[in-house]
């Protein structure tokens, strides 16, 4: 099949990818509603395998830098995402590395506590619902009579677009949201691009847009959500104990889950000058939690209090992990 | 044809190969040190004044107060290869600045549970409590660490860029 | 970016252990290193001209000192970089003599540490930025803690000076221990005669308030602008209408019946009481813990006190007070407390009641004390004396330090025996003498010249007093048993047991002995690690008159050296808000303990948003704040996370 060719050379030419993602980028590009129409006015969708039926070879086929803009979301989890990264990259003449997994990794991150043998393992071996008496896992190929036959290589680590490829602006949020896609494509087509390596995001970090009122940061104790007998609903989360991710993580998006009363869980990725989302979180954190009675309590006192914090990873690397510091567990 | 494509990954093989060179009867640990100006410094010049000897492994950063030092330090020394970080502030009631040192307690505890989900030994990572006139304590916190760092065996992220 | 790197030899102490010459060649090759040099001894002159000619001539932007602790000479290192015309904050200090070249004998492994510390020091001062000097206004007035010989010499010489004094003593009256003593060491002045006049001129001077009867419970502040809150006792007699007559302890119920502090339990005294006779302020205390005014609610039918005073200065219902006093120094002269020889059995103390203390026995023979000076036992004078010298010091299972002064107190005291019980039998058991101090071995000569007998022990040689009768024997190794009529443990000084309370307070440190730390021990003895407050006296160790008022004149000259100074220059190195990356999350403002940053409103793109802000007075600079920023808008000065992190880069990396 042939690929669609453009009717009107002015025309922006597109491009949509997923590689390791969930699909909801996908539906929030269709998001931003009747402003789809306006897209398709002034562009041209070249690949968008969700949407579209064309091929990689199509892709292949084309010029270097003949796509204007490519969106690109999911993490590089296989060689396949890592190949569409290469190769939608010389095809492109600006990467747009759009929503978490592509800009730092996102929830397929959190799987870099493991390597790929203890994911196949959980997945194809060791669980309640499988059964698999001969232990098949995925190759990378198998001969059979007719020939061989690949599969994409799993890679161990996950890693964000910008760890494969140079990257030219970064659409945050698990998905990004309505509003900053719609600034974004205004961006695009008015040519007001921002300097190159840009995150199209506000600088300002969630709380800037949270509806809750701050008072003095000063915890006494972390509470699950569930633990909090009364959620006080005009007061900080997080002054109630509650973790909320929301002064260390990028805003733009409304605080869309505070005025839904959850707290954020740092989809929005860091902000500008933090070297590592997490890693700033917890100091933020250790520093108020406690901080009224520190003098009082003892060595145990501060440990317990301490133990609250479940799961430091998962809180507070939720959509970060391979881009932070120490980007996964140790590989055993 | 769909080529066949390069595989840039972080080889976990190369991490091996370095560890493993590493890891001989040889191995020296690396500790970082970030000691409180008023305290751990003043003691471990005390160690120096009193001529007591340990082991040259440690390499200090002086800070003003142990409540100066951020998480992501840690993290960065582990990241650039230290086998330890050693964190040493004041005693209990006693910080130069009021408080520091319990923030500091607070937040390496906090560290620790987060290295130990991502397979780093937590015990890389020691806070003491070491004031201006325990240079004898100084000493020995420094030969223990070497002693227990050269039982762990070296920064298992060595060899990651 | 030009740095300059040089490396000091400190003679042998870096040079013998650290290959000075391979160092200074290997960071040759560190980025941006325009020049690197090793001199002999770097702090010296020479050493600091060659830095000052290169400063000006190569035009370097940086310069690294790779020598002896910071704690040490960074001040002066700064200065030469002033004086070369570079702002005093574009310097590095590396540490390769305390922490490297003293402290590990590998010379290879210490000549690459040396290496390694220098190259992240170089990396480091990429990073470093020119800071401006905060100066603050100082507040010229002193407080001065405690109300011995060395707060008294302290307060006097910075009144005369023409500064305003708070003296805080804690007891009713100024004197301290000197107060206590009958004859000092070795020209045998009586110590109240000496004392008594100092006394009585800081009553009079005009420049001095004293604040007897108080304690200084809460310090605030920073040097030239501390806020100390002082706890006035309640005297329950008024100061004003008090004239000192004594008529109301001369009526107490209680008269004779309550232990006298004074006299170390050997007196009795009144309810109402004066310390001695001197005192200063000559004002009556009432002493809550056994007046029965104040205990009970009732005392008789009426308090016979206020009968008998005819001033009606007697008032129970004064409150204690907190007043709150701006100086700009704070001199520490809180003296010492005597080791209990109740924690050694076996010298027999409080089993025998002929062992007594040397400070009871300055008690007994004192002319003011509960015997008029007269040396009894049992109401007779004793014939055999023994003293025993090392009680509680020089002992490695307890206090490892000397005392100082007991030899020569106890050769004073046996001529004190001798004198008034010319053939008592005196004998002193020691381990050495120590007869170090102006005239002290003519006095010990002249002792033994008087029949005092001294008989040598080792300090592990076991001691006992053993009971014989009425008398008691003593039994030391190697001699034969002494029999004693009366036995005086010479005890050892110790630190006031509230020591570790008061560092608290005043945030001073306490050295390995107990006693209050001294900035440095040979060249800073009377400065602490935190400006503006000094100690003087035997709250920093153990000594005698003579050296206490030598270290209370040193200890007023540097509080004077402060409060003549219009303006104070203060460290730079504090907090600072990048106000457009500050989000005003707040958490910085919680964290700091001198709630120095406060969050305000700006108007920034039109909009109005918080920021962080700090009060550049209140800020000391620990960088508590810089740690819990998640943004990174506050950064602290001289330590930043750039600077920093060039650092562990290249420290981990090797």
């Amino acid at each position: 099949m042939k690929m669609r060719q453009t009717k009107n050379p002015e025309k922006l030419k597109l491009a949509f990818y997923w590689a390791a993602s969930c699909g909801g980028c996908e539906i929030a590009a269709l998001d931003i509603d009747e402003k789809i129409l306006d897209v398709v006015a002034v562009a041209d969708i070249l690949f968008w395998p969700v949407a579209i039926d064309t091929k990689y070879k199509d892709i292949e086929a084309m010029e270097d830098k003949s796509i204007d803009v490519c969106f690109f979301n999911g993490a590089i989890r296989t060689s396949e995402n890592e190949h569409m990264a290469k190769l939608l990259r010389s095809k492109s003449k600006v990467l747009v590395a759009f929503g978490a997994c592509a800009h730092t990794g996102g929830i397929p991150g959190l799987a870099n506590v493991g390597s790929r043998e203890e994911v196949f393992n959980v997945a194809y071996l060791d669980n309640p619902s499988t059964e698999n008496p001969n232990k098949i896992t995925p190759k990378t190929s198998i001969k059979v009579k007719e020939g061989e036959l690949t599969l994409p290589e799993f890679y161990d680590t996950v890693k964000s677009l910008n760890q494969v490829v140079d990257v030219d602006y970064y659409l945050p949020g698990c998905p990004p949201s309505p509003e900053l896609i719609s600034e974004a494509i205004d961006t695009i087509v008015q040519n007001k691009l921002p300097p190159k390596g840009s995150v199209l995001a506000p600088s300002k970090s969630v709380c800037d847009e949270c509806k809750f009122e701050k008072c003095e940061k000063k915890i006494s104790e972390i509470k699950r959500i569930y633990e909090v007998k009364e959620v006080d609903p005009n007061k900080c989360l997080l002054e109630q104990g509650i973790v909320c991710m929301g002064p260390a993580t990028r805003g733009g998006c409304d605080a869309r889950c505070l005025n839904a009363n959850m707290p954020c869980t740092g989809c929005g990725g860091p902000t500008p000058e933090s070297s590592d989302q997490g890693a700033k979180m917890i100091s933020a954190l250790a520093s108020i939690l406690g901080v009224k009675d520190e003098e009082k309590m003892d060595e145990k006192e501060v440990e317990e209090l301490i133990e609250k914090v479940r799961d430091p990873l998962g809180t507070f690397y939720k959509y970060a992990l391979p881009t932070s510091l120490i980007n996964r567990r140790v590989m055993k | 044809m769909r080529k066949k494509v390069e595989y840039t990954q972080l080889i976990h093989e190369e991490k091996k190969h370095t560890k493993a060179q590493r890891m001989t009867d040889n191995f020296e640990p690396n500790i970082i040190a970030f000691l409180c100006n008023w305290c751990a410094y003043a003691g471990a010049d005390l160690a120096g004044t009193s001529r007591i000897k340990y082991p040259p492994n440690m390499k200090s950063i002086r800070v003003m107060c142990s409540g100066r030092v951020d998480p992501a330090f840690i993290l960065e020394a582990l990241k650039n290869g230290a086998d330890g970080i050693l964190v040493a502030g004041c005693h209990p009631r006693d910080c130069h600045y009021q408080s520091g040192n319990y923030k500091a307690k607070r937040r390496i505890l906090l560290l620790k549970k987060l290295l130990h989900q991502l397979g780093i030994n937590p015990s890389r990572v020691r806070f003491e409590y070491i004031s201006a006139s325990e240079g004898q304590r100084f000493a020995s916190a420094v030969t223990e660490f070497v002693d227990d760092l050269k039982k762990f065996g070296p920064n298992p992220l060595s060899g990651v860029a | 970016m030009k740095i300059g790197v040089y490396i000091c030899e400190c003679g042998t102490n870096i040079a013998a252990t650290v290959d000075v010459e391979k160092v200074s060649e290997y960071t040759k090759s560190l980025p941006n290193v325009a020049v690197s040099r090793f001199y002999k001894y770097m702090c010296s002159d020479p050493g600091q001209e060659l830095i000052e000619k290169d400063i000006k001539e190569l035009n370097l932007d940086r310069v690294v000192v790779a020598s002896c602790s910071p704690r040490m000479h960074e001040p002066t290192f700064r200065g030469v970089l002033e004086q070369a015309g570079l702002n005093p904050y574009c310097f590095e200090m590396v540490n390769i003599r305390e922490q490297c070249s003293w402290v590990h004998d590998d010379g290879q492994k210490a000549t690459e540490k040396a290496n390694a510390l220098i190259a992240g020091a170089v990396a480091r001062a990429a990073f470093l930025e020119p800071l401006e000097k905060k100066e603050v206004s100082v507040i010229p007035k002193a407080l001065v803690i405690g109300g011995g010989i060395a707060g008294i010499q302290a307060a006097l010489e910075i009144a005369d000076k023409g500064f305003r004094v708070y003296l805080v003593e804690r007891n009713p009256s100024l004197g301290g221990r000197m107060a206590q003593l009958d004859k000092t060491f070795p020209t045998l002045d009586c110590s109240a005669c000496i004392l008594t006049p100092k006394m009585v001129d800081v009553n009079r001077h005009p420049n001095i308030k004293l604040l007897t009867y108080s304690e200084v419970v809460d310090v605030q502040g920073y040097v030239g602008n501390f806020k100390v809150k002082v706890k006035k006792k309640p005297r329950y007699v008024d100061e004003a209408k008090c004239i000192g007559c004594g008529l109301c302890a001369e009526a107490c119920r209680l008269k004779n019946r309550i232990q006298n502090e004074f006299d170390v339990g050997l007196g009795k005294r009144s309810a109402i009481y004066v310390q001695f006779p001197q005192a200063v302020p000559l004002k009556y205390t009432i002493d809550p813990e056994h007046c029965l005014t104040l205990k009970v609610g009732k005392c008789g039918d009426f308090p016979l006190c206020k009968k008998a005073c005819d001033k009606d200065a007697i008032n129970f219902d004064q409150k204690e007070e907190v007043v709150e006093l701006e100086v700009g120094t704070i001199v520490v002269a809180t003296g010492f407390d005597l080791f209990d020889p109740l924690q050694k059995p076996e010298y027999g103390y409080g089993k025998y009641g002929n062992v007594i203390t040397g400070l009871e026995f300055e008690r007994l023979v004192s002319a003011s004390g509960p015997t008029g000076g007269h040396i009894e036992v049992n109401g007779r004078n004793p014939e055999k004396v023994v003293f025993i010298q090392c009680v509680g010091s020089r002992d490695k299972d307890g206090n490892e330090y000397c005392s100082r002064v007991c030899c020569m107190y106890t050769a004073k005291q046996a001529h004190l025996v001798k004198e008034k019980i010319p053939d008592a039998e005196v004998t002193i058991f020691y381990t050495d003498v120590r007869a170090f101090g102006k005239g002290f071995e003519e006095f010990y000569n002249r002792v033994q010249g008087e029949d005092v007998v001294y008989r040598r022990r080792e300090l592990d040689d076991p001691i006992e007093v053993v009971k014989q009768g009425d008398k008691v024997v003593v039994r030391a190794n190697g001699h034969p048993d002494t029999e004693a009529d009366l036995v005086v443990l010479a005890t050892g000084i110790i630190p006031r047991k509230d020591t570790k309370e008061l560092t608290r307070i005043l945030n001073i440190n306490e050295s390995a002995d107990g006693f209050l730390l001294e900035a440095h021990p040979k060249l800073r003895p009377i400065d602490t690690f935190t400006d503006g407050i000094f100690i003087a006296g035997c709250c920093q160790s153990p000594k005698d008159i003579p050296d206490t008022v030598a270290q209370a004149s040193a200890a007023a000259s540097r509080v004077c050296n402060i409060l003549s100074k219009k303006q104070l220059e203060i460290e730079a190195t504090i907090a600072h808000v990048d106000e457009l990356m500050c989000r005003g999350c707040g958490f910085c403002v919680e964290v700091c303990p001198y709630g120095a940053i406060k969050l305000k409103e700006v108007n920034q793109f039109g909009h109005t948003v918080e920021v962080a802000e700090v009060n550049e007075a209140l800020c000391k600079g620990c960088g508590a704040c810089s740690a819990a920023c998640l943004s990174g808008a506050i950064q602290h000065h001289g330590f930043d996370d750039g600077q920093i992190l060039a650092m562990i880069n290249v420290l981990a990396g090797g």
